[in-house]
């Protein structure tokens, strides 16, 4: 059809097909040089390992598919510009069996393999799964508060506010549940984050298998002190994590209902307290809600949160 | 007597706040005093306000968007800028009570008041006009449904200076949503504003959806409609489902808030589990209704642009059904990390991954469409590219995210952010901006500037990727979301180049502007006169730009598919246009100021129920249902536009159609 | 060319073998709007799906409170029950008298379809407000948030219902029985048999499973 229509320019048309190739590496580059050495890619246990493979693998396979696609996009788009007397107008052809049983073919495959993928990794990789070990796990009873994070250790009778100490090598079972609104418990380098939520209990098996200072953080958003929910995580040679456990206990102050109710008073940015002792199951009362605690009192504006920052 | 209302319901403590406030009402009572005093009042009420046209009520969900775009972006920005400041010992500019409240706005207003009334505007404008007919099934719920919505957004902009807005993500899950945790009247905003709006929604469902199985030109049958109907009318097809389950989860959540009832609520046996189900059940379809549309648009683009028809038209179809049911399927891949097992997990994981293979077939479609055509690229088709390109990432990332071991690691962080960033920009940003540029001079009778619509293009392009490729990275570094402040140092390079991809954005957002500007100003050089400036293939290029009123002096006769493209080739082999009809005189639906004034009583209401004044929540209830009743009353529906006027205004588009006609041959 | 060679090559109008509709060209309102108010009725019923899934969750959340086995009577419903399938019965007489063009009885079909939905109204309201007084209101448990919530919500449909006859019998007898005016009752009359539709279900599965021994 012969026009006083728009038409693109050729060259034009090349140098926009150079800039999004170009554009394409680059951001891939970034990508790929990214999460460096304390992220996930970064993983320190069996968890986080496990995570990280099916992360890289999935990638690469769809990476086989998208990335010529997205060179054929441009190609294509190229070769048959207006002005290219070269290539051929074919203005009728607008279906082909043959290509619409590949074009259906590949993203099923795809997805045959990897949901595949998907439905073992989702069953290997349950968070309430406990981890193969000839160690006896450890126990960890963890409870999201504002803003901080509370780390009880039942077998051990001490509690930690905004520090995790883990044996080395240890499989250790978290049990999870949050006294205010909903958080996400997460040590990215550990592998597998989960929700903690009021009144329900929520389970996750992990495990370092190096030592090492880790971060941890809470990847839920819960209110005005969210940003300062982050903790570290030391994992310990497993004699030192007794010994630190034995000599945390009967110091300091007791975790009961008094010191509970303190620790439910909003506050963000809190170092680390150690607890010396703890009532008796005292998770369970925090999940049953039947732990004395003073009410939050509500959000005035241009209120600092207590802690400093960072 | 006011309720909570009180004179410290304005944010003086908050410089930024009543200073943006301060400047927005100036604008607004600026522009009002201009329009006052060029004396445009009759004509704005009566050819846009109560107008019951399709193609002006299109307009005006457009010119909706567009203004909240700035308002959504703005919020973008200084989010950006926050996290680039508050970085270690700094805590920034923006403390968390503010900053909190600002990424929830950013997400409610560009998805609620940007995104929606974008694709709406659009599918109102086209689509009658692609449907070969003269408007949709129920022109004046249209009106209505145009102005709850404005009515929503005119709340959610309210709370900026009187009160404030909800902190709680634009979803506000409980219990952090809840009276014990958010006692203000925030989430109440957002709660009503939502509502508000919500009903509008559904209303353009109903219209729609009755629109396209009920009310198409003559031998239009289904396998003969334009791709962009087909995709319009899935995409209404979801807002018919899906919204109403919003408004229930909403109005559960006002109950829990207003009344004291326990759905959500941490004591008496509230579950918030529960929202969470529901909230996704409506949000995971949402996005497709965001998604579809700009599909849509993209086939028309495509097709038009390579001088081809859309390849594999039947299988658009299909995968365009297949999108809509399994959107519904989907809901849990956005709370794996709730703990729900294996098997769930790994069902809605797998069913999620199975979207992607209708979404993997459309592009395919699409680069076989230009595949032996001949590709013209204009501003649309810079878009289909940039989308074609950067939607792979965003789709290889999604499906990374279906993956429950996978998302274990990245729930909640900045690759998700990235991820979602990734296909709404990349899909329906580039979507709306493409069918913006490509029906411009439908609606206006002239198209927009070029060099400057390829100018904006690069900015969102180029800044979509220096903004959002840092994110990907941050998120396997260990960054969550919504943080206000950043503990560790080293992620400030890709925080700043971050901000300098936003900065590209705002750019292209100013050029936009500019561009409108610009493009009125030099109007005359680039006139539509034929009303079909891209050789077009669909009905609408049948018209003249603007088409008149009516659309069409008589409803097109379609034979095959891609009507209009026919018709035309049929005209150039015949050398003639088709024959003078008989014309007859032609009704159309009145005007009517019911929208405007419900919205105004519903706004009323709104604004009460949110400070608890509840003699003026009834009292806007009752002026909702009088203004109902009163329009019920009314006993002409209709004006009649004369045969001789139809014939005139058709006279004169076949004159100039005849001249186009000498200028055109097949095409070889 | 002749006038057939025209029209096998498209340059006539009304020529188009029209596929897809029943007949050419966009449907008469009298279709399209009954249509479009079905449409509407479908989403007002995925809006009690909703409030049913909550119910069916929150079913048991009773905090210690009190049950739905030691609440509901059976009989009362019962009579509800009848009171609203009987309004629907009524309300196709109405209909049927609307067609006929009989003023008086439209008018007294559409009233007594309105009192029995009043009578309908009445008992829940009762209902409600005998549970409240004896500590099993909304606010006692999740249970009971969710109950009252469902079951409002579909009295306030019917109240909404209600207020609708009343407008329609003011506007049949202002102004007869025009074709907009028939259209209208026709979808007053799908929005009053859907209630029962959704009574019919919340009958079932909360007050008849409720109260399964």
């Amino acid at each position: 059809m012969d026009a006083n229509r728009c038409q693109g320019d050729g060259t034009r048309a090349a140098s926009h097909a150079g800039a999004a190739r170009r554009t394409v590496f680059a951001a891939g580059l970034i990508v790929l040089t990214a999460g460096c050495d304390r992220g996930v890619l970064n993983p320190v246990g069996p968890v986080g390992h496990a995570e990280k493979m099916i992360l890289i693998n999935s990638t690469a396979i769809m990476l086989a598919i998208i990335i010529p696609t997205m060179i054929a996009t441009v190609a294509v788009a190229w070769w048959f510009r207006s002005g290219n007397k070269k290539a051929r107008y074919r203005p009728d052809w607008e279906y082909s069996g043959s290509i619409e049983l590949v074009v259906w073919s590949i993203p099923a495959l795809t997805v045959l393999l990897l949901g595949g993928i998907a439905w073992i990794g989702s069953h290997d990789l349950d968070p309430a799964k406990p981890l193969p070990s000839k160690t006896a796990p450890l126990t960890v009873e963890v409870v999201s508060l504002d803003w901080k994070w509370l780390f009880i250790y039942p077998d051990q009778g001490i509690a930690v506010v905004n520090q995790l100490v883990v044996p080395a090598g240890t499989p250790v079972r978290f049990k999870l549940t949050s006294a205010t609104v909903w958080n996400v418990f997460f040590v990215p380098q550990f592998g597998t984050m989960i929700y903690t939520m009021p009144r329900m209990t929520t389970e996750l098996n992990l495990q370092a298998d190096r030592q090492g200072v880790y971060d941890g953080l809470s990847a839920h958003y819960s209110g005005a002190g969210f940003s300062g929910m982050n903790f570290k995580v030391h994992a310990v040679p497993p004699q030192q994590f007794a010994a630190w456990a034995q000599g945390a206990r009967g110091k300091g102050t007791a975790l009961d209902g008094n010191a509970f109710a303190e620790l439910m008073k909003p506050s963000s940015y809190v170092k680390p307290i150690t607890y010396g002792a703890v009532a008796p199951r005292l998770f369970e009362a925090i999940v049953a809600n039947r732990v004395p605690a003073s009410p939050v009192p509500p959000q005035q504006p241009n209120q600092p949160v207590s802690g400093s920052g960072a | 007597m006011f309720g909570k209302l009180t004179w410290d319901a304005i944010p003086l403590h908050e410089p930024i706040a009543w200073i943006t406030g301060l400047i927005v009402i100036l604008v607004i009572l600026a522009v009002l005093g201009w329009i006052t005093i060029k004396g445009w009042w009759p004509y704005l009420w009566g050819e846009w306000i109560t107008s019951t046209d399709h193609k002006r009520i299109g307009v005006m969900y457009i010119v909706l968007a567009l203004v909240m775009l700035v308002r959504g972006f703005a919020d973008a920005i200084m989010m950006r800028a926050q996290q680039s400041l508050a970085i270690g010992a700094s805590q920034g500019y923006l403390p968390p009570e503010h900053y909190d409240q600002i990424f929830t706005a950013h997400g409610t207003i560009m998805i609620f008041f940007m995104a929606m009334p974008f694709v709406i505007g659009l599918m109102n404008f086209v689509v009658p006009l692609q449907l070969g007919v003269r408007d949709v099934a129920f022109p004046t719920m249209n009106n209505v449904s145009f102005w709850l919505t404005a009515s929503g957004a005119l709340l959610v902009n309210v709370s900026l200076v009187i009160g404030e807005f909800a902190r709680t993500g634009w979803l506000a899950f409980p219990p952090l949503s809840e009276k014990a945790f958010s006692p203000g009247v925030g989430v109440d905003y957002y709660l009503v504003a939502l509502q508000i709006a919500g009903v509008g929604t559904v209303l353009t469902g109903v219209n729609f959806v009755t629109t396209i199985l009920k009310i198409r030109a003559p031998g239009m049958s289904y396998m003969r409609m334009p791709i962009f109907c087909w995709t319009a009318l899935a995409t209404n097809l979801l807002i018919l489902a899906a919204f109403p389950v919003l408004t229930a989860t909403l109005a559960l959540l006002m109950l829990d808030r207003y009344l004291g009832f326990h759905f959500f609520t941490n004591t008496g046996g509230g579950n918030s589990m529960l929202y969470m189900n529901l909230i996704w059940v409506w949000g995971h379809p949402e996005v497709y209704i965001l998604a579809l549309p700009a599909f849509g648009i993209f086939s028309e683009v495509a097709a038009t642009f390579s001088g081809k028809p859309l390849f594999g038209y039947r299988s658009m179809v299909f995968a365009t059904l297949a999108i809509c049911i399994i959107s519904f399927c989907v809901w849990l891949h956005h709370f794996f990390t709730m703990g729900a097992g294996a098997d769930v997990n790994a069902v809605f994981g797998i069913a999620s991954m199975i979207i992607a293979v209708p979404t993997g077939v459309k592009i395919f479609n699409w680069l076989f469409t230009m595949y032996g055509g001949r590709v013209r690229f204009t501003v649309p088709m810079h878009y289909l590219i940039g989308f074609m390109i950067t939607f792979a990432i965003g789709g290889m990332t999604g499906v990374l995210l279906a993956i429950p071991p996978v998302d274990f690691l990245v729930h909640n962080s900045l690759f998700l952010v990235a991820h979602f960033h990734n296909v709404i920009i990349g899909l329906v940003v580039f979507g709306v901006m493409a069918g913006y540029t490509y029906w411009f001079p439908k609606a206006f009778g002239f198209t927009l500037d070029e060099r400057i619509g390829k100018a904006i293009f690069w900015c969102w392009f180029i800044g979509f990727y220096l903004a959002w490729m840092p994110e990907y990275a941050l998120g396997f570094m260990g960054a969550t979301r919504r943080l206000q402040h950043i503990s560790d140092p080293s992620w400030t390079p890709y925080l700043t180049v971050a901000l300098i991809g936003a900065v590209v954005i705002l750019l292209g957002i100013v050029l936009t502007a500019v561009q409108l500007i610009y493009s009125i100003r030099t109007r005359d050089r680039r006139r539509d006169i034929t009303g079909d400036p891209w050789d077009g293939r669909t009905l609408e290029w049948l018209t003249l730009s603007p088409p008149p009123h009516f659309n069409f002096a008589v409803l097109p006769d379609v034979h095959g598919e891609e009507a209009y493209w026919t018709r035309k080739l049929t005209a150039i082999r015949e050398e003639r246009l088709i024959e003078e009809p008989k014309y007859e005189d032609i009704e159309m639906p009145l005007n009517t100021p019911t929208g405007v004034i419900c919205a105004f009583f519903a706004s009323i209401c709104g604004f009460a129920v949110i400070w608890h004044i509840w003699w003026l929540a009834i009292l806007g209830l009752i002026g909702a249902f009088a203004i109902f009743v009163w329009y019920a009353w009314r006993d002409e529906h209709e004006h009649i536009i004369p045969a001789e006027e139809v014939a005139r205004i058709e006279g004169e588009r076949r004159r100039i159609r005849g001249e186009l006609l000498k200028t055109l041959t097949m095409p070889a | 060319m002749s006038a057939s060679e025209a029209a096998a090559v498209g340059l006539t109008h009304g020529a188009s073998e029209d596929t897809g509709l029943g007949h050419r060209g966009p449907e008469s309102k009298s279709i399209v709007v009954p249509y479009g108010f079905w449409l509407f009725v479908l989403s007002d019923i995925v809006l009690f799906s909703a409030l049913f899934a909550t119910y069916a969750s929150l079913a048991h959340a009773t905090d210690g409170g009190p049950a739905s086995n030691q609440l509901f009577d059976r009989s009362l419903v019962a009579i509800e029950t009848v009171a609203l399938l009987l309004s629907s019965f009524v309300c196709g007489l109405a209909m049927i008298a609307a067609k006929r063009r009989n003023m008086v009885w439209t008018q007294v079909w559409l009233f007594v379809t309105g009192a029995l939905g009043a009578v309908f109204l009445a008992i829940e309201l009762y209902e409600f407000a005998h549970m409240i007084s004896i500590g099993a209101g909304p606010q006692r448990s999740a249970f009971l948030s969710s109950f009252f919530t469902l079951v409002g919500c579909h009295g306030a449909h019917v109240t909404a219902g209600l207020m609708w006859i009343g407008t329609m019998m003011a506007q049949v007898w202002a102004k007869g029985f025009r074709p907009h005016i028939i259209r209208r009752l026709l979808c007053l009359s799908i929005f009053w048999h859907a209630l029962d539709i959704i009574w019919v279900a919340i009958f079932t599965i909360v007050y008849l499973i409720g109260t399964l021994p």
